[in-house]
């Protein structure tokens, strides 16, 4: 690849924006450089990424909403996906899980070598493992994402009412529709097991959606119970073997 | 070894306005009443008869010397640890004589013999001034005041860098307004790194904190909104030092930072009768991003409001719908005591 290094600056806060613009014009003598934008949270962060490509974002950890290492798991959704080198102001537990992988980070306040030797390094260094990025995370992503014809969409994960699994796929429901995700739903239950209950082997329910359970006969032989759901007409079987789960959220809808 | 303790505790007599203390001489003095009870009987059924005996005694004096003490108590703070002993040794005596001649007459029941009751009340006087003398060194020593120091100092990292990054951003476009924030982030170190055992006054910990928040309004721009309501504060009245500052950081780390559109931060500062309050209201989110860090801050304040003003101040958190609230108040000095 050739041209000059088209570079993102996310950053919830506007003097680290602009610190980081000054520090980039001044590599320009030595690296080819150009901001292509700057992005205040990691929603306008991907929305912008998808209507302008750029190689590099220098993305800040702790932000509002949705926080550095969240946004760089939706990034890879992408294509191409950009290389991310990450800024912070304290050397933290994310930073020093970074560590073992010898990938690039910068503290804040960055210094311009470290700068220049970052973004040099970065068409040919070895990208941090999706995993280690993932393995950073101290709390559950607020978004999930979703590609469709090209584009990512995030799913606030408030919004989805119940997760089944079918065959390949994860369809997340919400109460306007549903949406395919490349998420194995084991990975959810464990990533959100505050706030979703497992009611079935492909079904993953949102603990708040729950309206009420219902014992309906099944049309050959004997009846089962079913989720109520709120917002949607839906009714979710629930299996035997998680019948306790009646239960549990009856206990705790007190 | 001396050289090792740089802070030599000197003793002093306990502040006897202060509801703590007052409370544990009352305690000991009753414990001490009971003892001689135990000790001066040879059956249970005349212990029943001895208590009474002895309280009719030993309550009136207990009143009787909490009021000398109170009212004395700035003279007793201003002389000399061992002639101030000697001073609250003779007023037990004295005040224990007069009133076994008074009670005489006035009891149904024969009392003891007039010494015995003057040494027993001097020896219960004696060992609680001993124990408070105790309580002071094991309260102040160095290992304690270094320990509450370095608490003190422990401003987050996370804080300083941003708000150095912060200042380079503005060197080349504001450079007054660069100037500003080091001269603001210069003060707040100052009193973070002084020697904090001395009270100050509200004033100087409001003003400290707006410089604070003047830093970190740099970061937070828009996000970052702060109401004042301290215009019946009594600006002379004398706080721990950093008795605010801390909780503010705290607002700002778990109330501001984690939100996209934050709520404004509340600050109240007022008085009521002779207690001075300082409520502290910040947005929160239950399932808030940032995670630890406040239960030190509001530990270390708490451990110096007692080490100030033992059991008359309080600090009390609550959390509502979607605010965290944090409730301080203590005694509304007006004078420095010493």
């Amino acid at each position: 690849m050739s041209g000059p290094l088209r570079v993102l600056i996310v950053d919830d806060e506007a003097p680290a924006r602009n610190r980081m613009r000054d520090l980039l014009s001044d590599c320009a003598g030595s690296l080819d450089v150009t901001v292509v934008g700057e992005a205040g949270s990691g929603r306008a962060a991907l929305a912008f990424l998808e209507e302008n490509p750029a190689d590099v974002v220098l993305l800040d950890i702790h932000m509002p909403e949705m926080d550095g290492l969240e946004l760089a798991h939706h990034l890879r959704a992408l294509n191409p996906a950009p290389a991310v080198i990450f800024t912070t102001a304290y050397d933290e537990y994310a930073i020093r899980a970074f560590e073992v992988h010898a990938v690039d980070y910068l503290l804040k306040p960055i210094r311009l070598a470290r700068l220049q030797e970052a973004l040099s390094r970065v068409r040919t260094a070895r990208a941090i493992p999706p995993e280690a990025i993932d393995a950073a995370r101290t709390r559950p992503r607020a978004f999930l994402s979703a590609q469709e014809r090209g584009k990512v969409t995030l799913i606030p994960i408030e919004e989805v009412l119940y997760f089944r699994a079918e065959l390949k796929y994860v369809t997340a429901r919400t109460a306007e529709r549903e949406f395919l995700l490349e998420e194995s739903l084991t990975r959810l239950e464990q990533e959100y097991a505050e706030r979703f209950v497992r009611v079935h082997r492909s079904c993953l329910v949102a603990r708040a959606a729950i309206r009420g359970f219902e014992r309906a006969p099944a049309e050959g032989g004997e009846g089962g119970w079913f989720v109520l759901l709120r917002h949607v007409d839906d009714r979710i079987p629930v299996s035997r073997r998680q019948q306790h789960v009646i239960r549990d959220v009856g206990r705790e809808g007190g | 070894m001396a050289s090792i303790n740089q802070n030599a505790y000197s003793s002093a007599l306990p502040n006897f306005r202060n509801l703590g203390i007052l409370l544990r001489i009352i305690v000991v003095a009753n414990v001490f009443a009971i003892a001689a009870a135990v000790v001066s009987v040879a059956s249970w059924r005349e212990f029943w008869n001895e208590v009474p005996e002895t309280a009719a005694l030993v309550q009136p004096l207990l009143i009787a010397s909490l009021l000398v003490l109170m009212a004395s108590n700035s003279l007793l703070q201003r002389v000399p640890y061992a002639l101030g002993v000697a001073l609250v040794l003779a007023a037990e005596a004295a005040l224990a004589a007069v009133l076994h001649a008074a009670a005489r007459p006035l009891l149904l029941f024969e009392l003891g013999p007039m010494p015995r009751a003057v040494l027993l009340t001097v020896m219960a006087s004696a060992v609680l001034l001993f124990y408070f003398d105790l309580r002071g060194r094991a309260l102040s020593p160095a290992l304690s005041e270094a320990r509450l120091q370095a608490l003190q100092a422990r401003i987050r990292p996370h804080f300083l860098y941003n708000s150095i990054n912060a200042v380079l951003s503005l060197i080349r476009q504001d450079p007054r307004r660069a100037e500003t924030a080091l001269e603001d982030l210069a003060a707040l170190f100052r009193v973070l790194m002084a020697d904090n055992r001395e009270l100050t006054t509200l004033a100087h910990e409001v003003e400290l904190c707006r410089q604070y928040l003047d830093i970190e309004q740099l970061r937070l721009g828009d996000r970052l909104q702060v109401e004042w309501h301290v215009d019946k504060m009594p600006a002379e009245a004398l706080v721990p030092p950093l008795v605010l500052q801390p909780l503010l950081e705290n607002a700002v780390y778990h109330g501001i930072e984690p939100q996209l559109t934050p709520g404004p931060i509340v600050v109240d500062i007022y008085t009521r009768r002779d207690q001075l309050h300082i409520r502290l209201r910040n947005p929160y989110e239950r399932s808030g991003n940032h995670h630890g860090g406040n239960k030190m801050a509001l530990a270390n304040i708490r451990e110096r409001l007692a080490l100030h003003f033992d059991a008359e101040a309080t600090l009390e958190t609550r959390v509502r719908d979607n605010s965290y609230e944090v409730h301080i108040a203590m005694p509304w000095v007006r004078e420095r005591v010493r």
